[in-house]
């Protein structure tokens, strides 16, 4: 397998697409070549782009599915604005995606599955590859990979369909030619997934994937075959993660890190089942976790643990919050600690379910009753999930308050190479329960970060009650209107003093200038490149995440004042920037897209360029 | 701080009355209710600090600011949520869920078919009056066909949900009714639901004075009693006022008047524990007037396991395999190194 190096072509960083139909395993080779490049030591950013529907018919547009990443040398922030090889199995995935595909991009395509039905279900009247135009449009690579595949496992006792369903691995093969990827990843996923129980499967997957390896080595000599060095990091163990598993992964460190057992509840709804899959796994680390009969009863769940002393979480999307909201404005009068993950997708209602959005930034700091301020905080990568969900535990129980953590169907399916932190440098979270041997007042404060203390049944002479009815200091039922006043003032306040804990905001970029890009959540990648691209040209340009959006950073305020022009790009119609505006009375200029699709650095780039012309 | 002693047999109905000035209308039967928990919990040998009352919202509802124990008033509806919350969390506290016929059957009914099917170790009361008290008297889901409300001027157009059935239908394996009216017999009911292991559900017949006053005279009234209810006893005929028992014909019960030296044998015998659901569905059909309405454990299934020793057993069986590592969870199976 080995190849003369002289032949390679030295490239910084690449995009690769794999579009198909939804049962062609398009998810999965994504995934694979994923793993090979972060294994290999580049930087990676992915894109899965699946449809609504599990199996739309076969061969249609409907059905198509996609992955798309990027993998380089230099840092990699976004899972690239177009590819540069586009692989096509069917009509419907070219004709979806093509357009996509710059002139003289790379196209691999599957000759065998564009016969006329095909090419009729995906709506072309003719073959697009006997167009002399489009052939010449591209740098076209046709392989009949189902034949191929066959043939390959001539040997192999599957049945004929199943042969043919190893073609996805035969791609992947070749593409992993392509671009120097190493097969071993590849290999050992086949016999962790199969190697044991279905030993013929993993052989036969193995074979189609060396064999379309093979086919580029012999096929033809003079085809460009790039290579890439890696990426320059941090020394350290690294792994893939995506923002889900980190998400995951957090709360158990975040429990573990407060002494805290950690239950979970849910209601299955994408793009957050994964997490109650997740947790669901890791019984080992002692972790409830209940299937509710709906997202309503999955926040009463979380509630009911909480208020018996566990960390509670829950998890779901926008049509999920909606059906919480009267439960979280529960949680907030009692001041019960509860951790409220939305993984936002398109909406309203069930709007684009498998595709990307940030359009429930307004509803999370509002949508309830009664003046209901809670903490907002958002995750703007995969692995950054992992350190926004340690917030969201340090601040539910430091605060003893509900708090919402987002994050977005983008960042929560992405993945990226992340370095795995020391377990024993996680800072401990020090909350503690009341103290039997004290008088115990159920809503006594402490002075600095306005949290009650909570005593959890079980302790004896703790007895207290809690519940919806506005109350005085002693837990006593109060409707007196200044204690409601004042009560309404104190949950208001405690929630504010989450802005003392905050670390400065960080800038990228000089501390004032021209133009200041203001993101949140899952646009950090797109928003940072190019702003760093728009620096390397010159531009009085800086930008900043915004973790917490809710409270705001105590900082914010004045790092507005010290740009000319404020500019906010959102996934949405412009929530955050008529935040800002109600807050800090600036012009702050919205950016928005809501397309279901993140935003391409290109585009901000233009609007950037626009604003400082 | 009240010292409390959590030996068993050392506390009393005292114990669990709160300060807070009970706000129910003079004469409303949850007072007598709340009278009969605070007479059981003391007899159960549970530690005071264990007990936690939950409640949705209502006039039934407001039961937890009156016990002196741990205690959670939430919202309408999803009392059976937040329960199943605070008992999975904490297998070893004794959970008491109070709810309405509203509450617990038209906008929490879901929920609480959940928790019947997940059979958590939870006692269930619902407060049944036939009507929504703090709204102020509307018709509820227990109401009689054609009951004329402030809602319903000329009569509620729905037929009524009967709470039995429906815990039935919703494998409950626990199923009793009692009544406000008496204390030894909600006493008594109560304290088998705490033996059983399992949700119990219990019915409880609640007089309204204000918006639904006397709906279940009836069955409940000193004179008529004994004709018109049936108490049912373990192992023992279904037998009613002086002469009368029920029988099968068919599917279909009957009632029979025994005539001296007749024989009880032909009459139903009250065996809760029977397995099949038929023998409770045919006694939680049985009403007045057709028949005397039953009082007592309708249906008592042992031995399924409830959820929360499940949750506890499936977690200690992994965990008996080694304990997670935390590290070695981040790491993963697929780390590599960069030098
Ligand atoms: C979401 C919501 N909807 C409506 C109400 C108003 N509400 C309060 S109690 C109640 C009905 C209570 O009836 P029931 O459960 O029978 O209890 P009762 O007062 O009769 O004991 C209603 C409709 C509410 N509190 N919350
Ligand atoms: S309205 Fe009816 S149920 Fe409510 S407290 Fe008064 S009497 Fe009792
Ligand atoms: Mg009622």
């Amino acid at each position: 397998m080995t190849q003369a190096t002289d032949s390679f072509e030295e490239i910084e960083s690449a995009v690769v697409r794999f579009a198909g139909d939804s049962g062609d395993g398009m998810q999965t080779i994504g995934e694979r070549f994923t793993d090979s490049s972060a294994f290999a030591g580049n930087d990676i950013a992915t894109l899965p782009d699946f449809p609504a529907e599990i199996r739309a018919p076969a061969g249609t547009l409907a059905g198509v599915s996609g992955y798309q990443l990027q993998f380089g040398s230099r840092s990699i922030l976004t899972p690239g604005d177009e590819p540069d090889a586009l692989v096509a199995m069917n009509p419907a995935a070219l004709k979806s995606n093509i357009s996509d595909l710059p002139e003289g991009g790379m196209l691999v395509v599957n000759v065998d599955s564009f016969k006329k039905m095909n090419l009729k279900k995906a709506g072309y009247e003719s073959n697009p590859l006997e167009d002399e135009e489009f052939r010449k449009k591209y740098q076209l690579i046709e392989l009949d990979l189902t034949t191929l595949t066959k043939e390959a496992l001539s040997e192999s006792p599957l049945k004929p369909s199943d042969k043919a369903r190893c073609k996805n691995f035969f791609a992947l093969g070749f593409m992993c030619y392509v671009y120097g990827r190493p097969l071993d990843p590849t290999l050992k996923f086949f016999d962790q997934k199969w190697g044991k129980r279905l030993p013929e499967v993993a052989e036969a997957n193995s074979t189609a994937l060396k064999a379309g390896h093979n086919l580029g080595d012999t096929m033809e000599t003079a085809r460009n075959r790039y290579q890439l060095a890696k990426a320059v990091v941090q020394p350290g163990v690294y792994r893939k993660i995506s923002g889900n598993e980190a998400l995951v992964y957090g709360l158990v460190a975040g429990a573990q890190s407060a002494n805290r057992e950690l239950l979970y509840s849910g209601y299955p709804i994408t793009p957050a089942s994964p997490v109650l899959e997740g947790l669901s796994a890791l019984k080992k680390f002692g972790i409830k976790t209940v299937q509710a009969e709906d997202e309503i009863a999955a926040m009463g769940v979380a509630i009911g643990a909480s208020f018996a002393g566990d960390l509670s979480v829950v998890a779901t999307s926008g049509p999920g919050m909606c059906l919480k909201s009267e439960f979280i404005g529960l949680a907030s009068i009692t001041e019960l600690p509860v951790i409220i993950c939305n993984v936002q997708r398109g909406g309203p209602s069930t709007g684009l379910p498998t595709k990307t959005e940030q359009s429930d930034l307004l509803q999370s700091l509002f949508s309830r009753h009664g003046d209901c301020p809670l903490p907002v905080i958002a995750a703007h990568s995969p692995s950054d999930c992992f350190e926004c969900s340690i917030e969201a535990c340090r601040i539910a129980l430091t605060y003893c308050t509900p708090v919402i953590y987002l994050s977005d169907l983008y960042v929560a399916n992405g993945a990226e190479p992340w370095l795995v932190p020391n377990a024993a440098d996680i800072p401990s979270i020090d909350a503690k329960f009341a103290d039997p041997s004290e008088e115990y007042i159920s809503y006594k404060r402490n002075p600095n970060t306005l949290a009650r203390t909570q005593a959890i049944p079980g302790q004896p002479g703790l007895e207290h009650r809690i519940g919806g009815l506005e109350k005085s200091e002693d837990g006593g039922v109060n409707y007196d209107p200044e204690n409601h006043e004042q009560m309404t003032h104190l949950r208001a306040d405690k929630v504010e003093r989450i802005a003392d804990s905050l670390p400065p905001t960080q800038l990228h970029g000089e501390q004032q200038g021209d133009l200041l890009v203001i993101g949140w959540g899952g646009t950090y990648g797109a928003i940072t490149s190019a702003t760093q691209a728009m620096q390397a040209e010159g531009f009085s340009i800086s930008s900043l995440h915004l973790r917490h959006l809710n409270p705001l950073p105590k900082d914010l305020g004045d790092i507005i004042k010290r740009f000319k022009k404020v500019i906010v790009p959102e996934l949405n119609l412009g929530q955050l920037s008529l935040i800002l505006r109600a807050k800090y009375l600036v012009d702050a200029i919205p950016l928005t897209k809501v397309q279901g699709k993140p935003f391409k650095v290109s585009e901000l780039r233009d609007s950037f360029h626009k604003e400082l012309s | 701080m009240s010292t409390t002693n959590t030996e068993e047999g050392s506390l009393t109905k005292k114990d669990f009355v709160t300060e807070n000035d009970v706000r129910w209308c003079p004469g409303c039967g949850d007072y007598a209710i709340l009278n009969a928990v605070q007479r059981t919990l003391p007899e159960l040998g549970v530690p005071k600090e264990k007990f936690v009352v939950v409640s949705g919202i209502g006039c039934s509802s407001r039961f937890p600011y009156y016990m002196n124990t741990y205690g959670f008033h939430t919202i309408h509806g999803r009392a059976p949520t937040v329960a199943t919350g605070v008992k999975s969390a904490n297998p070893d506290l004794s959970v008491w869920m109070v709810t309405g016929d509203g509450d617990g059957l038209s906008i929490g009914g879901n929920h609480l078919m959940h928790l019947l099917r997940r059979n958590l170790d939870i006692n269930v009361l619902l407060f049944n009056n036939r009507i929504y008290g703090l709204t102020k008297g509307q018709y509820s889901p227990t109401s009689e066909v054609g009951k004329k409300t402030k809602s319903t001027p000329v009569g509620s157009l729905d037929y009524p949900i009967n709470p039995l059935l429906f815990a039935l239908g919703s494998e409950a394996t626990f199923i009793a009714r009692t009544s406000d009216t008496d204390q030894k017999h909600m006493v008594e009911t109560f304290k088998a639901a705490q033996a059983h292991k399992g949700t119990s559900f219990i019915e409880i017949f609640q007089n309204c004075v204000i918006f639904n006053n006397n709906a279940f005279d009836t069955v409940t009234g000193r004179e008529v009693r004994s004709e018109q209810a049936l108490m049912l006893e373990e192992g023992k005929p279904l037998r009613f006022g002086e002469n009368k028992g029920i029988r099968l014909n068919g599917f279909d019960p009957e009632i029979v008047e025994l005539q001296d030296g007749d024989d009880e044998s032909d009459l139903l015998v009250h065996h809760s524990k029977t397995n099949n659901p038929a023998y409770a569905s045919i006694l939680a059909q049985m009403a007045y007037p057709a028949f005397p309405t039953p009082f007592g454990i309708l249906r008592q299934i042992e031995g399924r396991e409830t959820y929360e020793d499940a949750l506890h057993s499936q977690i200690k069986a992994s965990q008996s395999k080694g304990e997670g590592n935390l590290q070695e969870l981040l790491t993963g199976q697929n780390s590599w190194v960069v030098e």
